[in-house]
């Protein structure tokens, strides 16, 4: 899409941050306290200024509708959100999402929750496959409706996030409450004060949920070649690229999660050039393409999708990020002592390379 | 009247000789290609004309004593902001004449210079910088289309690639030698830099003059170039070079053709250019099978057949008003490369009032014409290439910031192997050995020692290009390019920040 006026014009927020996942690989319930106590053990990596989860198997009895978690700066901006919504979807349950009053954040935007299904009688993008008819809706709400925010859109998970320690948004959203069978978290440390519970992680779109340690420092180039392919970052976090990289990559140019993090942190040009010939030419393909989509600077990132879970570090392993494993449990977290925290034996505990992805996926 | 022409009464410089040290020696006067030094036989000494010295400083660099020094002359005429000692010159001459004064090399004119008003950034603390003598820092670049995306084939030996990728033309470095033909410059520089591009490996541009027979072996590393003169051109050329360039105008005279004067055009550049000695060779203006871009995919592709789609083929335009729109036109004519050449560039020969004032700065016309590419999403179906001005790595970084795949330098691979910017190139007489075919002075350019020198540049500009991107935290140059977020202008006003997309600094 053409970029619109004053693109160029943006601010970004700068961060540190931890990060924890868990996915059991047969779908066994994981209590919410799990991942809750292991971010507690890197309190220290935030600054209060952020705090998330995204949580998948919590709504099995909608498994089959899309999920919309709104931040809502007040009731007329949920009334306008409500009211495109309305016009797509088919609103089958919508509710206030539970929160507890907690000492520690004493103020919270107003969080809404939709069970919906797509209307079957489109009435814009009737061309399009499902999954962009949702995306452009989100889209659609994000960047132009005032004052409300869809940050969770996808089936039988949510994300839930806000300005705070993870430990007190957990507590915020009663999160003690929920089971999935696989959790990410996140733990903020921002230079300034943002002060939007939008801008904490997990960043999701659809299915996807992203918690991101890390700056990419080739933000502006993402930005750009994102915008070319008709997404607009306009959340001030360069993690949001990420979610919309993946999008592109693998759920329309169809590339695999492994190519897709082969495009996040390519091998060098002198390890493309010691490949056999075949492997050779498709990383030669993979880097003159996605050049602008590479993800260069300090990154440990974890991204969860419906298939399973998968962590990656920047090609010089900037971040930390450490895996480990016990039964059917896989553990990728900042720190080993949020892992030994919550599952204090383990099969293995290793870190991987820089660069080289470590995918999960369920079994099913 | 005046017992010599008025134009000569005012020279630009004056000789500056220190009798007492000067030893009669001889050697300004077999230097000097102007003649400004001479024998004087009636006085036994060597002595000087002020009003034929170019200011090259080749007698002063030579000089073994030290004695020679080139100033400014210092004669004054009254201050007058509007009429200065430049227009006033111009217009002697051309009461002498009633020629177009001509002018050689880039425009000097007092213009904004962009690059000065933008700053770049670095690393501190949120991110840490990446040092490149401990760590990769790629400068790769592959020139040529892409496709919008690829697909693979998942084997047990990894993946294979299924989709089909155009010619791509590699380059080590995203540094390229500009276009200056053969016959401009002489057959040594133009070896020179043959040999330094394949050292090197990235590539040197033939300019419109043809490709010399003893060259053709450096093809790998070179781009072959086709002017509207057609000088040169013929199946074996297009097929000799790693790229076709099609060159529709440059920077330094937009809207007009080329003149190589007769007396630069020997036996070699003769045959080279296929075109008689002693005839003066003459580009028109446009391209006379292009009268529009319809004529312009005929031309591509008649290229790109004769070559048999096996090498990228680039268009160049000098950056002029409209140029998103041209550029756009050009990637949708079939183009794998599009070169913007801007207004500073570089020239053998250039009429002065068209160099000094027909086109824009480059920098301007790169950012709007990136933007115009991506907003029709089509900026990954061509490299963007541009020339004109660049004087150091910061320069080039920055232009890479901009959104440039690649930079030709022009100028500055001249004057690494000694060009003082005299700007008479025109003349034939470069007493520097580079823009002349005279045969006693082009042997003042070994290639051997010349293209050392072009090498040792580009390395040079690389460690600093190097150093900058592992400052910003990046360890490739593809994720600056484009990332115009690591630019600050300094300076600048809203409309200017508004075309170059960048923010002021301090915000």
């Amino acid at each position: 899409m053409k970029a619109p006026n004053d693109f160029w014009h943006f601010d970004k927020d700068i961060s540190g941050c931890g990060v924890f996942g868990v996915i059991d690989k047969k779908r066994k319930l994981i209590p919410g306290t799990m991942p809750i106590d292991a971010m507690c053990t890197m309190h220290d990596r935030g600054n209060g200024l952020g705090g998330g989860f995204a949580a998948y198997g919590i709504y099995p009895e909608h498994a089959d509708l899309y999920a919309f978690h709104l931040m809502c700066d007040d009731q007329a901006g949920l009334d306008r959100a409500e009211e495109i919504i309305k016009q797509y979807f088919d609103i089958k349950i919508s509710e206030p999402i539970p929160t507890r009053k907690v000492l520690a954040i004493t103020e919270s935007p107003l969080m809404w929750r939709f069970f919906l299904s797509p209307k079957a009688d489109r009435p814009k993008w009737q061309d399009v496959g499902e999954d962009d008819y949702v995306v452009n809706i989100v889209m659609h709400i994000n960047n132009r409706v005032p004052g409300a925010f869809v940050f969770s859109s996808g089936k039988n998970m949510g994300a839930f996030k806000g300005v705070g320690f993870p430990e007190d948004i957990a507590d915020f959203f009663r999160l003690d409450e929920y089971s999935g069978y696989m959790w990410t978290g996140h733990n903020r440390f921002p230079t300034n004060t943002p002060g939007w519970w939008g801008g904490a992680h997990p960043f999701t779109l659809l299915d996807w949920a992203i918690v991101h340690n890390g700056e990419i420092s080739s933000y502006g180039i993402n930005r750009r070649y994102l915008c070319q392919h008709d997404y607009e970052c306009n959340m001030m976090t360069d993690t949001e690229v990420v979610a919309y990289l993946l999008d592109l990559l693998i759920r329309k140019h169809g590339l695999s999660h492994e190519m897709a993090c082969k495009v996040f942190a390519p091998p060098f040009w002198d390890e493309i050039e010691r490949m056999p010939k075949e492997e050779r030419e498709a990383y030669e393909a993979l880097r003159m393409v996605y050049g602008p989509a590479m993800l260069n600077g300090p990154f440990a990132i974890l991204v969860t999708d419906s298939n399973g879970m998968m962590g990656l570090n920047d090609r010089v392993k900037l971040r930390p990020l450490v895996i480990g494993e016990k039964d059917d449990m896989v553990f990728m977290s900042s720190e080993e002592s949020s892992i030994r925290e919550v599952c204090r034996e383990l099969d293995r505990v290793w870190a991987p390379k820089a660069g080289e992805p470590v995918i999960v996926k369920l079994e099913d | 009247m005046l017992f010599k022409p008025i134009s000569q009464n005012f020279s630009d410089f004056v000789i500056d000789r220190e009798n007492d040290r000067c030893i009669n020696c001889e050697v300004c006067v077999r230097q000097c290609s102007y003649e400004a030094h001479y024998w004087d036989d009636a006085r036994q000494c060597v002595s000087h004309d002020h009003t034929k010295c170019v200011g090259c400083h080749r007698c002063e660099a030579f000089c073994p004593t030290g004695c020679l020094t080139i100033k400014k002359n210092p004669a004054d005429f009254r201050d007058n902001a509007l009429w200065t000692p430049t227009y006033m010159k111009h217009v002697y001459k051309q009461g002498d004449t009633g020629g177009i004064l001509l002018s050689g090399m880039g425009s000097p004119a007092d213009k904004p210079i962009y690059w000065d008003n933008l700053q770049l950034d670095a690393s501190q603390v949120t991110n840490p910088s990446i040092d490149p003598l401990r760590e990769p820092m790629e400068l790769t670049t592959y020139l040529g289309s892409k496709p919008d995306k690829v697909s693979f084939e998942e084997t047990s030996d990894g993946p294979k690639l299924t989709t089909k990728i155009g010619p791509q033309l590699k380059l080590n470095y995203p540094l390229m030698f500009s276009a200056m033909s053969f016959g401009s410059i002489n057959l040594n520089l133009h070896k020179a830099m043959a040999m330094a591009a394949t050292e090197l490996g990235i590539a040197y541009n033939t300019g419109e003059g043809g490709l010399h027979p003893d060259l053709y072996k450096y093809g790998n590393n070179t781009i072959v170039q086709v002017a509207s003169g057609r000088f040169g051109v013929h199946k074996d050329y297009l097929n000799a070079g790693s790229a076709v360039e099609i060159k529709i105008g440059q920077g330094a005279k937009p809207g007009i053709g080329g003149h190589l004067p007769g007396e630069k055009i020997d036996e070699e550049v003769s045959k080279t250019r296929m075109c008689p000695v002693g005839s003066d060779a003459i580009s028109p203006a446009p391209h006379h099978d292009i009268y529009s871009i319809e004529d312009l995919l005929q031309l591509i592709y008649a290229i790109k057949e004769s070559t048999e789609y096996k090498v990228p083929v680039s268009v160049k335009i000098a950056a002029v008003h409209n140029a998103p729109a041209i550029a756009s036109g050009i990637v949708r004519a079939g183009a794998d490369i599009v070169v913007i050449d801007g207004f500073r560039g570089g020239t053998g020969a250039a009429p002065t009032m068209i160099r000094d004032n027909v086109g824009i700065p480059m920098e301007l016309a790169l950012a709007a014409v990136d933007n115009r590419l991506r907003d029709e999403g089509i900026r990954n179906h061509a490299s963007l290439v541009v020339a004109g001005g660049i004087r150091c790595s910061a320069d080039a970084i920055k232009a890479i910031a901009l959104g440039a795949d690649a930079i030709y330098i022009g100028t500055a691979a001249l004057v690494s192997v000694g060009c003082t910017l005299c700007g008479r190139c025109y003349t034939g007489k470069c007493p520097w050995g580079i823009a002349t075919n005279e045969a006693r002075l082009k042997k003042r350019q070994n290639p051997e020692v010349a293209a050392k020198r072009l090498a040792n540049l580009v390395r040079a500009w690389g460690h600093e290009i190097q150093e900058m991107l592992g400052g910003m935290g990046l360890n490739s140059i593809e994720s600056l390019r484009g990332n115009r977020d690591k630019l600050r202008g300094l300076g600048l006003n809203e409309t200017e920040l508004d075309i170059l997309g960048v923010k002021h600094a301090g915000r």
